[in-house]
Order: C-alpha cells, then structure tokens, then sequence
C-alpha cells in the first residue's frame, strides 16, 4: 500500500511522476495506433470527404462572372441597377474590353451558360455577340454602346446587365435560392414565375413517397423478420436466402422486371383482367406514376427493413411471451404488451436505413416513375448530366444532405439513437 | 391403470409420453399425481426431462401421448393462458420495458381488474417479497436476488393455485440461494400453493420439499420424501445421484426374506437387505451411506458385519473429517466422522477394521 508518499505525486520506477509516464506511454500507443490506420485515413479523406466537401462549396462558389468580365463587374459599381436606365459608356467599353480577352481564351461561352440559368435567352446572346466582338478593336472602335446593341438586341436591355451585376458576387446563395424554387433579383430574393416553380413540390413528393415507401416496409417486413427469427433453423435459412435473394440480382434488371409486371399490358393487369376484378377497358395506371415508384422501390428495399428487425427479433427469447402467456394474456396482448415493444429497435433501425435510402434513390424512380414519379434525386442528376447546372445540383443535394441530418437528430431526439439496434 | 390416489388429486400426469423429433422419447411413461397444497421437486440430470414437463403442464409443449389433469379435468386442450398457473423462468423473464410495478400489475390487468384493486395487490406482492421500494425500477436496474423476488411476485400476485418454477435460483450465489430457498418454502406454505420445483441441486431439494421426483432417462426413478429418499433409495441411480454414497460391486449368493448374502468382486462376502434383488446370481451394486460406515471400535455394534480396509487419504473439512479408503476393491470408499474430541484419527497407509448395521447396506439394481 505504499504507492502515494507523503507528500507529493505518485512517482513511477523510474522517478518521474505517475501521470506523466502514464500519459507518455498511452500517447506512444495512440500513435502507434493513428500509424496503422494513415493509410486508410488518408484514402477515406482523398476519396470521400474530400469529393463531398468540394460539392458542397460548389453549391455557393460563383467566381466565373468575376474571372470572366472583372473590368465590367467594377464599372458596373458606379451604375445604379434601379435607376431603370442603361450603363454608361465606360461600362460598355470595359465589357468589350474584357469580352475581347474572354473570345481569345474561348470563355464567353461558359459564362452564357452560366448566366442562362438565371435568365434564359443569354447563352445564345453570348455566343452570337462573341464571334462579332472578336471582330472589334478596344481602341479605334469605339465608342461601343451603339455598336453593341446593333450585334445584339439584348446589350439595350436593362435586364440583361441586371443580371450580370447581381450574379457578380464570388460567393452567391443564388443557387440554393433557385432550389427552393426563388431567384436572386436586383430586388433581393423574389419567388420564380409559376411556370419554373417545381422543386419545393419534388421535396415535398420525395419526403411523402419516402415516408410511405418505409411504411410499407414496416408492414410487409416486420411479419417476415418475425418468422425468420421465429422459424425452426432450416426453415429459416430458406427464407432468409429468399429475403437475401434480390441483392444478388441488379438492381436495373429488377426495376426493368417491375416495368414489365407493371405495364398496362402487363402481367397483373393481364392477371385482373382475366380473372374479371378489372374491365379490359380499364386496365390499371400503376406504371409511371407514384403507385409504380412505390410498389417497386418498396419492394428493393424491402431486406434492409428485414435484416435489422430480424436481428433484433432473434436476441428477444421466447421465455418474455410464454411469460406473458403464463400469466394470462392472450396471443395478441403478449404480442402487443410484451413482444411488439421489445422489436421496436429493429423497427427504428430498419425505418432510418429504408427512408435514407428512399429520399436519395435515384435509378428505380427514372425507370418506373415517369413524370409524376420523380424524386428529387432525379432532377440532380438532371442538372449533373443534363442542364450542366452543377452549382444547383450541389446546392440541391446539400440541402438533402441537411433534411437527413435534421431528420436523423430529431429521431434521435424523440426515439433515441441508442434504441436504434443494427445486430445482436 | 388408474392411480388409486387420482380422485384427490390436484396435479396429475397419466402416462404421459413426450418427443420433440418423432424418433427419440424425452419423457417416457410419465406417472404423477400431488394433492392439492403439496411442494413437490423435480430432480435429476441435465437433459432428463425436468423442465420439458413443466412446459407441458404450462401449455408451452403438448404431450405426444397421455393426459394432464388439473384438479380432475384434462388441460391437454386448454391454450396456456387459460391453464391459470403461475410460472417462474429459469431466467426470471421479467418483461424488461416495464418497471417492476408494471410487470407485476401485468396478469391483473389482463384479468380486466381496476386500477385500486391492482395497485392494492401489487403492493401487497412486493411487500410479501421485501421489495416494498422497488416498484418504480425496471428489472435492469435490480440484482440478480432482487429479480428474481419480483419474478416470484409476478408469480403470485394474480393468486394462482399452482405455481411451476424452473430452476429459479441457479443463478445466485450459495447465501442468497439458501435464503431465497427459505423464503419460497415459507410463501409456498403460507398462501397453501401447490408448486412444482424443478432444479438440479439435491440439497436444495431435500430441504424444501414435501415430495422429490428423481428423473433419469425420461423417467421419475423414485417419488418418496427427502427422508425417505436419502436412507432408503430404491435403485442405484437415485443411491448415486442423491447425497455421498458408497458402492461395491458383486453378485447375490442367497436371498432370505429380509436379508441377503452377496459374494463382491474381490471374493468377500457381506450381508445386505435385498432392495431389488430377488434371485441368487444377480448382478447388484451394494450401498452404503458414509455416515453409517463406523471405524471406531469401541462404537462397533455386536452386530455390525466387519470387513477390512486400508486408509488412502485425510481429508480436513473443518467440522468433519474424511477418509478415503480402500474396501474390497473400492479406491473411493469414504467414511465420515465428526470433528469431536474423542474422534478417531486414521493415518494413511493404516489397515483397520470398519463395520455397518446389515439394514444400511441396500443391495440394489446394478
Ligand atoms: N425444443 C426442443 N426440441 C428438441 N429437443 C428438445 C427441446 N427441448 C428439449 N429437448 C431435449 O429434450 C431433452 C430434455 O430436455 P429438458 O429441457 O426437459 O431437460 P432438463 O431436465 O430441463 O435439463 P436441465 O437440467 O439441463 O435444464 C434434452 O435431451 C433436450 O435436448
Ligand atoms: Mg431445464
């Protein structure tokens, strides 16, 4: 019992204090430790935070007005974009000025496009206006503001500069603005005109589908899940190789199988109506639309509602509803009083891994979805291969990004996040 | 066959036969019959049965074959929660979501009983368990002896006339295990419980019980008092199975009314009471209780029957001492004697002289 003297720290063998020696060691083994695992760190950095971070700054970066047309952005200071006149001179002048360095280096076309987002029409204005610009002299030419207009009518519009100066900031929130179906205006931010208002409705959609694709889950797992935990061992490794089975098969040649069950000439329509539930006139529309995205997509992500209840429901023993039974209660109440309860982890678990993976999917949507039947994971990948708009993209999936971040605290808030069981 | 005592009969098993896979029989030709009131253990091995006959009396296993009777009507067709029979689980199965009060107000309000007349009788149960304070907590929150007087409770509290318990205290240590048995056996008599006991410690079924079943093989080998089990065991399972035992091997010479002559292995003969031996050339095994061995000469009863044997080992228990001797072949003979003043020391290496009463040496199946 002589480890504490007197007076003074505890001292190791070697004299120096106890905590001291303590701390140096386990530092030595967390290097050790950080050592081992450099590789992989630096490889989950290089490859996957490193590509997400640079995404979302992507959703805010706008420095191509800047870079592009820097002497006509500092002109366009002294001009007031609600006086409802046009720029001066000077300003035209700078424009050509910059457009002639821009035309060199082949980048007016770029920023058309970019500019295009925000008002339609001016990519082609650019690209037009660029080869005669290319033509021009900044000094013997001028002055220019004439001449310009005469390349293009849009140079005499007031708009058209109003667009330039109000999307010339380096960092804009223009682009999460235009996800939530706003824009960013001289007069701040205004709502878009009805006819391009469309994605808040698609959040909307992609929330509520999400929610009863997981419902479905829910309903159709958890009797499965129950009979795997609850079957004799054969029987239950049959079903689970069953449940196991659709994620051997890809996932495209399943969704195209569900388009052809789903079809109005289809295998069930063709089913109903010979069996008469259905007149031949009046087949079923459950194929691009809503019906088709969540019959098929519940059904591909039916084994990840599966495999966390079943893991659950195998770690209840039977001796809780023989209990139960023992002391009186009926089939149902010792399932309901005393088994429902204890699987509900399983349930937490598998409606979180379900209803992420609903609000991001993407390919099974875009074959059976149709129109009415997108998600918005579609219109990223629009705006990714499509429209070329990546700063929208970006700023759409971050804030899909954030709506999983909320949902998942906020689960974490009412069920806790320690109720959530993935294994035994 | 009908068991003369079934009229009275409370719990009654008739011939009841029982396989889990169609090929092999767990409980073969069952036969048992309590009264009402009445604490009887199951006792024996692991694997012989024990528990699986508990189940079918709960409801949880049907019988492949014969009938269970509950105060004269078979149960064979009445679903578990109909059977009112209160059970506590080898591992208590406390429903861990619930707090203690939850769990024993459980039974009640699956009975539809209000909510003062639950309240009044879950108090009542934790009081007569000593849990008086616990109401509030879940069973996570309890020791192992704690849970388990609330699985008691729960057993209880809805005042059924038989209670089943599954091994309930395997899992505590010596002290508790002692004062727990104490507690059972005194609620048990108390509220005049019928109980079925299942566990695989013989004291703990000696000391609590009216009544030991002793299960081998599928098969109750002996049904008789802890008394009468211990001194007078019918075969030699339950001889082995049942408290220290010595056993030599032989064959029966002569068989007379109330005594027999038995040649052992090593040549000697001895006289021994004839148990289920009845011919001369049988096979037995002979048994005689350590206590009952006596090696002090000067306490030799004149009729004791007197054989030769050499001390192997001394074993110090504290209030006892133990030897181990070698007897007729025997290398694990043990004698007892109690650590008194005037107690005889034996020496390793020492040949003396021991004898028995012929009535302590039981001859029984081999
Ligand atoms: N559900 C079951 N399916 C198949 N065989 C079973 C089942 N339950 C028990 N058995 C078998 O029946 C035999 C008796 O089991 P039981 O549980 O009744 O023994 P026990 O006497 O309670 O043993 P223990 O003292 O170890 O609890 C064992 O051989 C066991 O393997
Ligand atoms: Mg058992």
């Amino acid at each position: 019992m002589a480890d504490t003297t007197a007076n003074g720290p505890v001292l190791a063998a070697d004299g120096t204090p106890l905590k001291q020696s303590l701390a140096r060691s386990l530092r030595r083994q967390k290097m050790r430790a950080l050592m081992l695992i450099a590789p992989l760190l630096v490889f989950v950095l290089l490859s996957f935070i490193f590509p997400i971070a640079s995404m979302l700054f992507r959703s805010v970066e706008n420095g191509i007005v800047q870079d592009t047309l820097p002497e006509t952005v500092a002109a366009l200071q002294q001009w007031d974009e609600q006086s409802g006149e046009l720029p001066d001179e000077e300003v035209y002048a700078a424009f050509i000025r910059d457009m002639i360095i821009a035309v060199d280096n082949k980048e007016h076309t770029r920023l058309g496009s970019r500019l295009n987002y925000e008002e339609t029409g001016m990519s082609s204005m650019f690209r037009r206006s660029g080869r005669a610009i290319g033509r021009l002299d900044p000094v013997e030419d001028a002055p220019f503001k004439e001449a310009l207009i005469d390349i293009h009518d849009g140079w005499g519009e007031v708009g058209t500069w109003q667009t330039i100066k109000t999307h010339a900031v380096p960092l804009t929130n223009g682009y999460f603005l235009n996800a939530v179906d706003m824009q960013r205006t001289v007069d701040g931010a205004q709502a878009q005109p009805e006819s391009k208002q469309i994605l808040i409705t698609l959040f909307g959609r992609t929330l509520q589908m999400s929610l009863i694709i997981t419902g479905a889950c829910i309903l159709l797992g958890y009797p499965i899940a129950w009979l795997l935990a609850n079957l004799r061992m054969r029987t239950a490794n049959l079903l689970m190789i069953l449940v196991l089975l659709p994620f051997w098969t890809s996932l495209l040649v399943r969704t195209s199988a569900w388009k052809v069950m789903l079809q109005q000439q289809g295998v069930i329509n063709d089913t109903l109506v010979w069996l008469g539930l259905v007149d031949d006139a009046a087949r079923l529309v459950i194929i691009n639309n809503q019906i088709g995205t969540i019959i098929a997509m519940t059904h591909i992500l039916l084994p990840f509602m599966i495999l966390p209840m079943y893991s659950v429901m195998q770690t209840i023993p039977p001796s809780y509803t023989r209990a139960a039974k023992s002391l009186g209660a009926t089939n149902w109440t010792a399932f309901w009083r005393v088994y429902f309860p204890q699987s509900v982890p399983g349930i937490g678990a598998g409606s979180i891994l379900v209803f992420i993976l609903a609000i991001g999917y993407y390919i099974t949507p875009e074959i059976v979805g149709g129109t009415k039947g997108v998600f918005i994971s579609n219109r990223i990948a629009y705006h990714i291969s499509s429209s070329l708009n990546w700063g929208l993209a970006a700023a759409l999936g971050t804030i899909l990004l954030a709506a999983v971040l909320i949902l998942y605290w906020a689960y974490d808030r009412i069920v806790g996040i320690d109720n959530v069981k993935l294994g035994g | 066959m009908v068991n003369p005592t079934s009229e009275s009969a409370f719990v009654q098993f008739d011939r009841v036969q029982k396989s889990y896979d169609g090929e092999t029989l767990v409980v073969k030709d069952l036969n048992l019959s309590m009264p009402k009131g009445e604490f009887l253990t199951m006792l024996g091995p692991s694997g012989s049965g024990k528990t699986t006959c508990l189940m079918m009396l709960a409801g949880f296993e049907t019988a492949t074959h014969g009938d269970i009777l509950l105060n004269g009507t078979s149960i064979n067709n009445i679903p578990p929660h109909k059977r009112g029979i209160g059970m506590v689980f080898q591992n208590y199965a406390l429903f861990p979501h619930m707090t203690v009060a939850e769990n024993l107000s459980f039974p009640l309000e699956v009975r539809k009983m209000g909510k003062s007349d639950r309240e009044a009788k879950v108090k009542r149960a934790l009081d007569m368990v000593q849990m008086g304070d616990f109401g509030g907590r879940r069973p996570a929150q309890l020791s192992g002896g704690q849970q388990q007087r609330i699985a008691l409770a729960r057993a209880l509290v809805f005042e059924p006339e038989l209670v089943l318990m599954d091994e309930p205290l395997g899992a505590l240590d010596k002290q508790l295990r002692e004062h727990m048995q104490f507690e059972i056996t005194r609620l048990a008599h108390d509220l005049g419980i019928t109980t079925v006991y299942v566990t695989h410690d013989q004291t703990e079924a000696l000391t609590m019980s009216d009544r030991v079943a002793v299960f081998d093989d599928g098969r109750i080998q002996q049904l008789a008092p802890p008394d009468q089990l211990y001194e007078e065991p019918e075969n030699s399972f339950v001889a082995q199975f049942i408290g220290e035992n010595n056993t030599l091997t032989g064959v029966v010479k002569s068989v007379s009314g109330d005594a027999c002559v038995i040649t052992l292995d090593s040549g000697e003969e001895i006289d021994a009471k004839p148990v289920n031996v009845s011919q001369p050339g049988e096979r037995t095994k002979v048994s005689i209780r350590p206590e009952r061995v006596e090696f002090n000469k000067d306490r030799l009863n004149p009729n004791a029957h007197t054989i030769k044997a050499q001390v192997k080992e001394f074993i110090y228990m504290g209030d006892i001492f133990r030897f181990r001797l070698s007897v007729a072949g025997n290398d694990d003979f043990i004698v007892k004697t109690r650590n008194a003043p005037d107690a005889v020391k034996l020496t390793p290496g020492e040949t003396i002289e021991i004898g028995w009463l012929a009535a302590d040496c039981r001859a029984l199946d081999a």
